[in-house]
């Protein structure tokens, strides 16, 4: 009976151990799940809806409306939005408030509009301030795919539907959200139930010791032992040869250094990495505030990321197109107008930095891709201080090239491309990978 | 035939064979310890620890980068997109309308301007390079007052005064001038002052021909011209306007199944020039020699006389000389072809100029191969120069002013110039630089970059085009109209004074938007012309028979480089200093170009120094043998030498400019004294670096009497043995095919297009981001030019002579280095193989084919193991032994790498090569992607002609195409479809690498026997 209970003691120690392990790895395991599950299915879910909706809801020509969602992004988005009003009305029902062939003058030219003094123009004029929409050198046929596309986003979410791209944003967060959500409730599930055990598992230990101890008691309360029973109540676990056996001293060794092999690989591989990097500005610049509270399109100040390789930071005029008017005494915008009084142009700290060898172009994920901001830069509508959210390493670019099916739809210069592939491997993706986008010199050269 | 590179390989020299199949020469390094073995190694652990210790502390932190944005965005400035403006090459040599590639505000390339009638989206390796002048820090980047930093308004202060004060003659001296308004703004500097007279010259003078020709150019048209002779003109390479003639010349030069038909041209010339290379008969004669040429034309085609014995070689034994059988099929061909044909002369003698002109009219060609649009951009007038340096030297000068002239340095009368400058009062510089005159002026303004300016031009008479600012002036610089208009009183901007000249022709500010916006505009503004009293062809003909006949002294022809120009303005250029020279493939510097019979009596060898005395001025330079240099006869290059032209241009070769002749004219030749020195100086030359010789066909040439009869019988097509009897190489492969889907990237090199500018390289190097890595490293044949023109000689004996000459004595005359070969260029890149060799061998897999058929390299990949450098059939990988861009030894060649003034010229879009490293030509992947995009972005297929390489839009003939040969309505498949099995033809086609460069055959007017019987058999 002694012999078993004290033997059980390092069984026991052992079987904890590895119950503990057992659970990081679980958890490492659901968070590691949630973090995948993030990026990819749930980005291309949101996408497809958001195109798919397009033609439906407006019931338009799809290809005009296509061609008027880049064409409002690259020129309209920055003062308007459809259902809401920004720097410029919002153009919901423009359509049906003034005919086209008022409207083209407009977009071509406002100004000679309102020096025509047309009354609706000039009203418009004054009721903005005064404030000059900006003559566009569009043809008629794009101002009416514009058109087009506005009617066809007319009645989207409100308030937080400024564009359909917005709108998708939403849409690809909250299945984001989801599905981490639900590993979380998972995850916080099996907690509970490890907790639960281990608790039962030391009331367990404790009462056997309490037990053996109340056993020895009586047994010591006995007159009637011999000599051997004696020497074996008395027995006591000699530790110090334990400590000593070379089995226990290779362990410990072997283990001490593949924990240091391992730390140490961690940490070179970590050299140059700076997932998380989030520098002080120097003016405490919200996105939470803008893009999240706001839902103030990412391209109205990052204007180039659908046009160009770079999204350029805002210059300052950007920002006075609402801030010289809006919150004018906050002291953080007073460093906007400090730096332009003083002709010294702001020095913001560059999270995202890419070495000069790789070239990433962000129209080709944005324009072509129909990529969301969010895939690449994370929950950025709820940071308040930008952070760099993904690893940006080649090895995550490259997984991402191998899995992201090839945006297609409707552009033309995919569409021979798309019937070969069906042809020869139907049933797979058509990925990025599959038409050569892991191939070195598309981004090395 | 026999092709063969240079000399040395010619001869089978044992140095040259030890080193000509080595793809990397053994280079001897130095260490300063006595123990050479050991004191590496030690370095080597040194190094290496620190290298360690560095890396992990450097690994520590990231450093903080900033991103600034604009303080206000201009509406048409996005970072990162390219924006292109219409601008105007001309710096008093040759005109080039230009397009200019600016990135975040910065111009980095220069592309021609497709809108012009004249260039026609052409550009010249000059205009090339001309983007890196612009970022020079040896540019004066201040005003100064004898040469210390001044304040701009106490210069302009003291120059209004000493003006206003100034007895005595006004000078205002430039180069040739074809902006109407900057003439206009002197006429009123002349007016506020008038005893100011603006006197203009050219470093490459063109007087003679002007003085022919009522004050102006004629307007050449070789496109429509089916005989050409040139005595002497050089006009492909350097005279008058290349880029247009070029242009024109290759019309009528390519040739296809349906149009077999080619001009004839003729070349009578001293110096291997590059015209000379493309010429169909070329007749080497000695400068003394054109006048009677040009006379016994004259008198075959105008007055009908035979031609005689105007040649008479000593060499020819008692027989008539050859060449003057070639002189009667030249005069013979010209009188037929009448008003298609064409004489054209370098000449600056008036008397053989009259006589050209003569010859011109009687062949009744105005309207066809002369048009009536004249050409202004040279008006240069010697006489007029010549009396101003007289004056000056005299004390009857009270004022001159240099306007980007530097006639210390590039005139012939250079020393006088000096000391003229001496005796004259006040002397201002409008330079860029304080060069060589500019340091010795009193006051200098210098004037702004062309890139940084406004300006007008009329280049031809009708023609005009424009030039604005790409950039705000680097330095505290003003342009020099603005500086002149400012000291005659009148304080308007040049941009509003232009504005104003121009009124008359865009009327409108639309009009003027879109003359600006294109770039070029019809209409005329330049004042007429001063016309000079021509000679007449009677009184010039008597003259020039009644010349010296040529003597047995040795003759010294002078001539203009394809790269540097004669005024030396770009010898700070490292561009155009490594450029090598088309024919002798030498770089950095100029030599003395010696005929190979010369050097075998004077037992001189290739790198002696000689000396060169005439005039009473001597200068010493290493010899190069240059096969068809005319005999009794050397050649030396104008425009080097400069001692003040900035840190890369400064002590490479020696002036030549006063070795010039002065007594009539200037004339670009002399008697002159040789004299052997017992040093040598090594020339840099590429010629037979990365040697091909004695390989299966690279380049293949034939004639055109044979392409007429059957054009399927030019080309030599390869078998290989196998089981089944003779095959084509690529039926047999170890490799599989790869399938492309998508794109498949060609290119095309029709060798009979090529003129072998090498406009393509400078064009590649600046799109590249390539190093320069300066004379020792071209030595050591370390040159990272990804894009090489191979220039090949042949000799023009040939097995046909057996019967005539016996056997033995043909091969032996085989192997005798020639004296006039016939000569070839093609251009030589990565051929972007579908079986490539070096792709198999890269242990690191760092190059590696992609989906669209490109041979693509990864620099960060790359450990430098050079095994695919070593297995590239063609010798098209270079490899980067120094850190170019930081190494001191080459901050003085490689400087726009090190400067942040410099750094602004490099392309973003592609990465600067870090040492240890191969790199090559890409096909400028760069181009690709940005064009596949704008093509993704627009739901399109890209368009053919979209997307084109740096080296296919830089070439003035158009002899590059490039295109997707999966698109089956592009340029290139349809080139490729009509060419196949005619005159399309891989180079190395045996060893079957399958490239997907495609060369297209060189076909010469030349005699057809030259090359019929080896054909016929293989055929």
């Amino acid at each position: 009976m002694n012999s078993i209970r004290l033997r059980s003691l390092p069984h026991l120690l052992l079987a904890l151990v590895l119950t503990f392990a057992g659970i990081q790895q679980t958890a490492a395991q659901a968070t590691a799940d949630a973090k995948k599950e993030g990026v990819a299915p749930g980005a291309t879910a949101a996408a497809t809806p958001a195109t798919a909706a397009a033609p439906a809801a407006g019931g338009g020509d799809a290809a005009a409306i296509a061609a008027g969602d880049a064409l409002f992004k690259g020129n309209c988005a920055q003062c308007h939005a459809v259902n809401e009003q920004v720097v410029g009305p919002a153009l919901a029902g423009i359509s049906k408030r003034r005919p086209i062939s008022w409207l083209i003058p407009w977009v071509k030219n406002s100004s000679k509009v309102v020096a025509s003094g047309d009354d609706y123009a000039v009203a418009l004029f004054n009721k903005f301030n005064k404030q000059q929409m900006p003559s566009f050198a569009l043809s008629d046929k794009e101002i009416t795919s514009i058109i087009a596309y506005v009617t066809s986003q007319e009645g989207g979410p409100v308030g937080g539907g400024v564009t359909a791209k917005n709108a998708a944003g939403t849409d690809g967060k909250d299945a984001n959200a989801g599905t981490s959500g639900a590993e979380e409730g998972a995850g916080k599930y099996v907690d509970i139930l490890l907790i639960v055990l281990v608790v039962v598992l030391i009331v367990l230990v404790v009462t056997l010791v309490i037990i053996g101890n109340l056993m020895k008691d009586v047994l010591r309360g006995r007159k009637d032992l011999d000599g051997r029973d004696v020497e074996i109540l008395e027995q006591r676990f000699d530790w110090s040869k334990f400590y000593r056996s070379p089995v226990m001293r290779g362990i410990v060794g072997t283990v001490f250094a593949l924990v240091l092999l391992y730390e140490g690989v961690q940490s070179v591989m970590a050299v140059g990495l700076t997932q998380g990097y989030q520098p002080t500005q120097p003016i405490a610049f919200s996105h939470k505030l803008h893009a999240g509270e706001h839902q103030i399109n990412c391209a109205y100040c990052h204007t180039s990321v659908y046009k160009s390789k770079s999204a350029n930071i805002p210059s300052a005029n950007i920002c006075m197109n609402c801030h010289s008017q809006i919150k004018t005494e906050s002291p953080e915008i007073k460093k906007i107008y400090r730096a332009i009084e003083r002709k010294q142009p702001i020095q913001w700290v560059r999270i995202h930095n890419l070495p000069d060898l790789a070239y990433f172009n962000h129209s080709q994920h944005t324009q072509v891709a129909g990529l969301q901001c969010q895939t690449c830069h994370g929950p950025i509508q709820n940071m308040e201080v930008v952070y760099q959210y993904s690893a940006l390493t080649m090895g995550w670019c490259i997984n991402c090239h191998r899995e992201m099916p090839l945006n297609t739809k409707d552009n033309k210069y995919y569409d021979n491309l798309v019937k070969l592939h069906d042809t020869k491997n139907a049933g797979a993706p058509f990925t990025v990978s599959s038409n050569g986008g892991t191939e070195c010199s598309k981004c090395h050269y | 035939m026999k092709y063969w590179k240079g000399i040395e390989e010619l001869e089978s020299a044992p140095e040259f064979m030890q080193s000509a199949f080595a793809e990397f020469m053994p280079v001897k390094e130095s260490h300063e310890s006595n123990d050479a073995t050991s004191a590496p190694r030690r370095d080597f652990l040194k190094l290496m620890g620190f290298g360690v210790g560095a890396a992990v502390l450097a690994s520590c932190e990231t450093p903080v980068r900033k991103a600034i944005p604009y303080l206000n965005k201009p509406e048409e400035v996005d970072p990162s997109i390219s924006n292109f403006y219409a601008s105007t090459y001309f710096t008093g040599s040759d005109y080039n309308a230009v397009l200019v590639k600016a990135r975040d505000g910065r111009p980095i390339k220069l592309e021609g301007n497709p809108e012009s009638p004249i260039t026609r989206g052409g550009l010249s390796a000059r205009a090339q390079a001309a983007v890196l002048s612009l970022y020079d820090g040896g540019r004066l980047q201040n005003f100064a007052i004898k040469g210390q930093k001044a304040d701009v308004k106490q210069v302009d202060q003291e120059i209004r005064s000493k003006l206003a004060a100034t007895t005595g003659r006004i000078a205002i001296v430039s180069p040739t001038i074809i902006s109407p308004s900057t003439k206009k703004a002197i006429a009123e500097f002349a007016a506020r002052y008038p005893s100011t007279t603006h006197v203009m010259y050219d470093a490459q003078s063109a007087t003679g021909l002007l003085q022919a020709n009522s004050g102006v150019v004629p307007g050449y048209d070789f496109s429509k011209a089916n005989v050409i002779v040139s005595l002497g003109a050089d006009f492909l390479g350097t005279w008058i306007s290349p880029v247009e003639y070029a242009r024109q010349y290759v019309v009528n030069r390519k040739v296809s199944t349906d149009k077999r038909t080619m001009s004839r041209h003729f070349q009578f010339e001293t110096a291997m020039s590059l015209t000379g290379t493309n010429a169909d008969v070329r007749v080497p004669i000695k400068p003394s020699e054109l006048a009677a040429t040009t006379l016994a034309i004259y008198n075959f085609v105008v007055n009908g006389t035979a031609i005689g014995e105007v040649f008479s070689a000593k060499e020819a034994g008692g027989k008539s000389d050859p060449r003057n059988a070639k002189l009667q099929t030249a005069a013979q061909e010209l009188k037929n072809s009448g008003s298609t044909g064409l004489v054209v002369s370098g000449s600056n003698d008036p008397a053989v100029q009259a006589l050209v002109t003569a010859i011109n009219q009687a062949l009744g060609n105005a309207g066809t191969t002369i048009s009536a649009a004249q050409s202004n951009v040279r008006q240069g007038d010697d006489a007029r120069m010549a009396a101003l340096v007289n004056d000056m030297n005299n004390g009857s000068v009270g004022a001159v002013i240099f306007y980007n002239a530097n006639p210390v340095f590039n005139h012939p009368l250079g020393s006088k110039v000096k000391s003229g400058i001496a005796k004259v009062p006040l002397t201002i510089s409008l330079n860029d630089r304080l060069d060589e005159t500019g340091s010795l002026c009193q006051y200098a303004a210098p004037d702004n970059h062309w890139l940084e300016s406004w300006n007008d031009f009329e280049p031809k008479a009708g023609y005009l085009s424009l030039s604005q600012p790409v950039i705000t002036p680097l330095f505290t610089t003003r342009q020099a109209q603005e500086s002149l208009l400012k000291w005659a009183g009148n304080n308007t901007t040049y941009y509003k004074y232009l504005r104003a000249n121009w009124r008359g022709i865009t009327p409108t500010d639309a009009a003027w938007d879109k003359v600006v916006h294109d770039g070029v505009a019809t209409g005329t503004a330049l004042p007429t012309a001063t016309a000079m009293t021509p000679m007449s062809a009677a009184a010039a003909a008597s003259q020039l028979s009644g010349a010296a006949k040529p003597s047995d002294t040795i003759e010294l022809a002078l001539y203009e480089k394809v790269g540097l120009s004669a005024d030396g303005c770009g010898a700070n250029n490292p561009f155009l200093q490594e450029l090598p020279d088309p024919i002798s493939k030498a770089t950095w510097g100029n030599y003395i170009a010696v005929p190979h019979a010369m050097a075998v009596a004077k037992k001189w060898e290739q790198n002696d120094v000689v000396k060169v005395t005439a005039n009473g001025y001597s200068i010493e330079l290493p010899v190069l043998i240059q096969p068809g240099q005319a005999n009794g006869t050397v050649g030396i290059a104008l425009g080097y030498g400069r001692t003040l032209a900035g840190k890369a241009g400064d002590k490479v070769g020696e002036n030549a400019a006063p070795l010039a002749m002065t007594t009539n004219g200037i004339q670009y030749m002399n008697t002159v004294t040789l004299e052997k020195t017992s040093s040598t100086s090594p020339i840099a030359q590429t010629q037979t670096h990365q040697t091909l010789m004695d390989r299966r066909p690279v380049v293949q040439e034939n004639s055109l009497a044979n392409y007429k009869k059957d054009p399927k019988k030019v080309t030599e097509y390869e078998k290989i043995s196998t089981p089944d009897g003779l095959e084509a190489p690529e039926k047999v492969s170890l490799w599989q095919d790869y399938q492309y889907n998508n794109h498949h990237w060609g290119m095309a090199v029709d060798l009979n297009s090529c003129i072998g500018c090498g406009s393509c390289v400078v064009g590649c190097q600046t799109e590249n981001n390539i190093a320069v890595v300066g004379k020792q490293q071209v030595i050591n044949r370390r040159e990272m030019h990804w894009m090489r023109i191979d220039r090949y000689y042949s000799s023009d004996t040939h097995k046909d002579s057996f019967e005539t000459k016996g056997k033995l004595s043909t091969y032996a005359a085989m192997e005798d280095p020639s004296e006039n070969p016939q000569v070839i260029h093609q251009p030589m890149m990565c051929q972007h193989c579908n079986h490539a060799p070096c792709e198999t061998v890269c242990p690191v897999l760092a190059t590696t084919h992609s989906t669209e058929g490109l041979n693509q390299m990864t620099y960060n990949r790359c450990i430098g193991t050079r095994y695919c450098a070593n297995n590239c059939p063609y010798k098209v990988r270079r490899f980067n032994w120094f850190s170019y861009y930081s190494n001191d030894k080459f901050e003085i060649v490689n400087g726009h790498m090190f400067t942040d003034l410099g750094r602004m010229v490099l392309n973003p879009d592609v990465t600067v090569r870090a040492r240890g490293v191969m790199e090559k030509c890409s096909f400028c992947v760069q181009r690709i992607q940005l064009g596949k995009l704008e093509a993704k972005k627009q739901k399109r297929r890209p368009m053919d002609g979209e997307i084109v390489t740096a080296c296919a839009q830089s070439c003035p003939t158009e002899a590059i195409v490039f295109g997707d040969m999966k698109d089956p309505n592009s340029r290139i498949s349809k080139l490729l479809r009509r060419e196949d099995g005619e005159r399309a033809f891989h180079s190395l086609a045996s060893i079957n690498v399958q490239p997907n460069v495609t060369y297209l055959t060189k076909i010469r007017n030349s005699e057809s026997e030259f090359f019929a019987p080896e054909v016929e058999e293989k055929a």
